[in-house]
């Protein structure tokens, strides 16, 4: 008498353990379309048509190391002024402070987060694995462009990336 | 608590009672029993010590906040005080006491002999004490016990947080099991044992808030036992759900907690609401105002838990949109909750009132939820949330609606409902004593949080700036002093369960109605094997 009715509610009780992480996709998806987390796409982005010389975008750069890698890591210049669809090359270096040999990944998020989809990158160290040997040094490239379609409030987009050591599972 | 000793009108009432199925002497009575009146006598018995240990904790915090600077503890240990005394709160003391509630009073509520899942029953109890075993455990251990805060954020229950965390998320997952099988059981029994001619809008409120409490409870528990699960592969097995270095994102921890967050916040008062909409109308000896606004009321809060869990989230940056949509939709939760204090006022209105300890309570609780829910109100505005978060105008917010809240409300159904289960009045002198104690202590301790919040005082920090020196000298009284008011209530439950007392009548009050007030006191072990017709 009770059972199909407690099947039921067993049921939405998984259906909602699972919902839990779906939501983890769904989440992700949702952040890569709106742009909302600062996310930037992580595959190259072929040139913009047009410069929009009437606007400036000052663009700063910040380099964080996360403590599980002794490297150092920092843009070889803080900041730049672009006009949106001006192609722009910037060099991060990084320097394995260790004698023995690392794989680096950079993780890059866009501040404010609703400008991470203008950010359009050609090129970028972050699209791959970054391997050093050991007391190696070495310049990263990032070559990037403003999205024209930027808007127009906004005046300053931060890009920080965060280094990340990548350990073989 | 009523059933130590054969009653002699179950003798009377019952032709078969001449045994009443007991099981074993002792412990094993206990152990085994699948008694619904047994199993709430346990939930509320564990709940019970639950609220003291929570307590203590809540004393250490107190004690180290007294004076600024550091005196007794060490921030470390601070932490896990602040994150035990939440989550054996509100996992600990203020559920299973709903729970146990649930127990006693739905099967006589609506003529059901007895929960309809017994040995789930049974079970959904005895994991309580493990898990709280467990979780408590890792106060002993290298590293201490967890402490990330109640809500475990990401990264700190991952990368920063000890080793404990498999045995938080281990107690964590026992609970969960243990909350979903009360909830089925309790859907399970209000679906199918309602006595004959109880329709489902003859329910009465307590019933109906349980049974939305609990379809809550199967949609977020779940979730809830998913986050800690996140939390441990994050932790232990490689997984990045909510680490950036392999792709995931420590805001979506946040998104997925208050998820769940949000309907357990209302988990905790929706069988508040039931609980002052039987004790409201007895003492002012009038039927219930607005019965049918109070489901629909109940039903939309329901309905509406699960579109604001952002607002919890107002600073880690949105769109515009989406902090408007979350503001404007937290707000609208005051339309139904405002019905609802309004049907109680009404119900009051021109009634003949008495005082009693169960009435104090719920009037008590009717005015300092109410202030509750206007500083969630204030919270809820998104440009004045950047100021108040993460200050201790949040957490003066969130004790007025859970202490003088959900606990008033627990402690008003036990003084309601006690001669039902003892079968003797408690001590109604002590029990004035008790409310009027608890009434003036517990303002004096989360008031004053009101203004250290507003001027700024952070929370979970274990030490202040001078400014805030009185206020918090004063709001660490208060809490003693609360705290020692509950001794007092320990002292009327523990008459009232020797029996020592006046003897009740079968309808307790002279107000009351419903069919747990045609039974005898103390309810027979068995009751309504035979289901009642009700008209």
């Amino acid at each position: 008498m009770h059972k199909p009715l407690l099947y039921k509610l067993l049921l939405i009780g998984a259906c909602m353990f699972a919902f839990t992480f779906a939501l983890i996709p769904f989440y992700s998806v949702f952040c890569k379309l709106t742009g909302l987390n600062g996310k930037t796409a992580n595959s190259s982005a072929i040139a913009a048509t047009t410069v929009d010389l009437q606007r400036e975008i000052s663009v700063e750069f910040l380099a964080t190391v996360d403590k599980s890698i002794p490297w150092t890591f920092a843009p070889e210049v803080p900041r730049v002024t672009v006009h949106p669809g001006e192609v722009r090359v910037v060099n991060f270096r990084v320097e394995n402070l260790t004698s023995e040999a690392m794989i680096a990944q950079a993780v890059p998020s866009v501040s404010p987060g609703q400008a991470a989809q203008f950010f359009k990158k050609m090129e970028c160290f972050c699209f791959t694995q970054q391997p050093l040997q050991g007391k190696e040094s070495k310049l990263m490239r990032l070559q990037f462009y403003i999205d024209p379609a930027l808007p127009a409030e906004t005046k300053t987009v931060t890009l920080s990336y965060t280094l990340y050591r990548v350990v073989a599972q | 608590m009523s059933t130590n000793e054969h009653s002699a009108t179950a003798h009377t009432d019952h032709d078969h009672a001449h045994h009443d199925h007991k099981p074993g002497g002792g412990i094993t009575r206990w152990l085994y029993t699948t008694n619904h009146k047994d199993i709430g006598t346990l939930y509320l018995l564990f709940s019970l010590l639950m609220f003291f240990i929570g307590g203590i904790f809540a004393m250490v915090i107190r004690a180290e906040l007294f004076q600024p600077g550091l005196q007794l503890v060490q921030p470390q240990f601070f932490n896990q005080m602040t994150t035990l005394h939440g989550l054996i709160m509100v996992f600990g003391a203020v559920m299973p006491a709903f729970v146990g509630l649930a127990n006693w009073l739905v099967p006589m509520m609506i003529g059901a002999p007895d929960m309809a899942l017994p040995r789930m029953n049974n079970w959904s109890f005895w994991i309580l004490p493990f898990s709280f075993t467990i979780l408590l455990s890792t106060l002993f251990m290298d590293g201490g016990a967890p402490a990330a805060g109640w809500t475990f954020y990401a990264p700190l229950s991952t990368k920063y947080s000890g080793d404990s965390t498999a045995f938080f998320v281990f107690a964590v997952h026992l609970l969960g099991i243990s909350s979903i099988m009360g909830a089925m059981n309790v859907i399970v029994t209000i679906f199918n044992l309602r006595a004959p001619g109880m329709t489902w809008m003859k329910l009465p409120l307590f019933v109906w808030t349980w049974l939305i409490t609990a379809f809550l409870l199967i949609a977020v528990m779940p979730v809830l036992a998913g986050t800690v699960t996140m939390v441990l592969t994050d932790k232990y097995f490689g997984t990045s759900f909510f680490d950036a270095a392999g792709g995931g994102d420590p805001i979506m921890f946040q998104h997925i907690f208050w998820f769940f967050g949000h309907p357990e916040v209302y988990i905790m008062i929706l069988p508040a609401f039931g609980i002052v909409s039987s004790i409201v109308p007895t003492f002012a000896r009038k039927p219930l105002f607005g019965y049918e606004s109070m489901v629909w009321a109940t039903s939309s809060i329901a309905f509406l838990s699960f579109i604001v869990w952002m607002h919890h989230m107002f600073t880690t940056g949105m769109p515009v949109t989406a902090e408007l949509f979350f503001m404007y939709s937290t707000m609208l939760i005051a339309v139904p909750t405002g019905v609802k204090v309004f049907n109680w006022v009404a119900t009051m209105w021109r009634g003949a009132m008495t005082f009693e300890t169960p009435m104090m309570f719920a009037l008590a609780f009717i005015v300092l939820f109410t202030i509750g829910g206007f500083s969630g109100l204030m919270l809820a505005i998104v440009p004045a949330d950047f100021q108040y978060q993460d200050t201790y105008f949040v957490v003066a917010h969130f004790h007025y609606v859970l202490v003088t809240g959900a606990v008033f409300s627990i402690v008003a159904a036990v003084y309601y409902w006690l001669p039902k289960w003892t079968g003797v009045m408690y001590d109604e002198r002590l029990g004035q004593l008790h409310f009027w104690c608890s009434l003036v202590s517990v303002n004096m301790l989360f008031f004053p949080m009101h203004f250290v919040g507003l001027a700024g005082m952070p929370r979970r920090i274990p030490d202040y700036a001078l400014q805030f020196a009185n206020f918090n000298a004063f709001i660490s009284i208060g809490g003693f002093l609360f705290g020692l008011s509950q001794l007092i209530f320990l002292a009327v439950i523990f008459k009232a369960i020797r029996r020592k007392g006046v003897k009740a009548t079968d309808q307790v009050w002279e107000g009351a109605e419903g069919l747990e007030w045609t039974i005898p006191s103390p309810a027979p072990y068995h009751t309504f094997e035979t289901p009642p017709h009700v008209k």
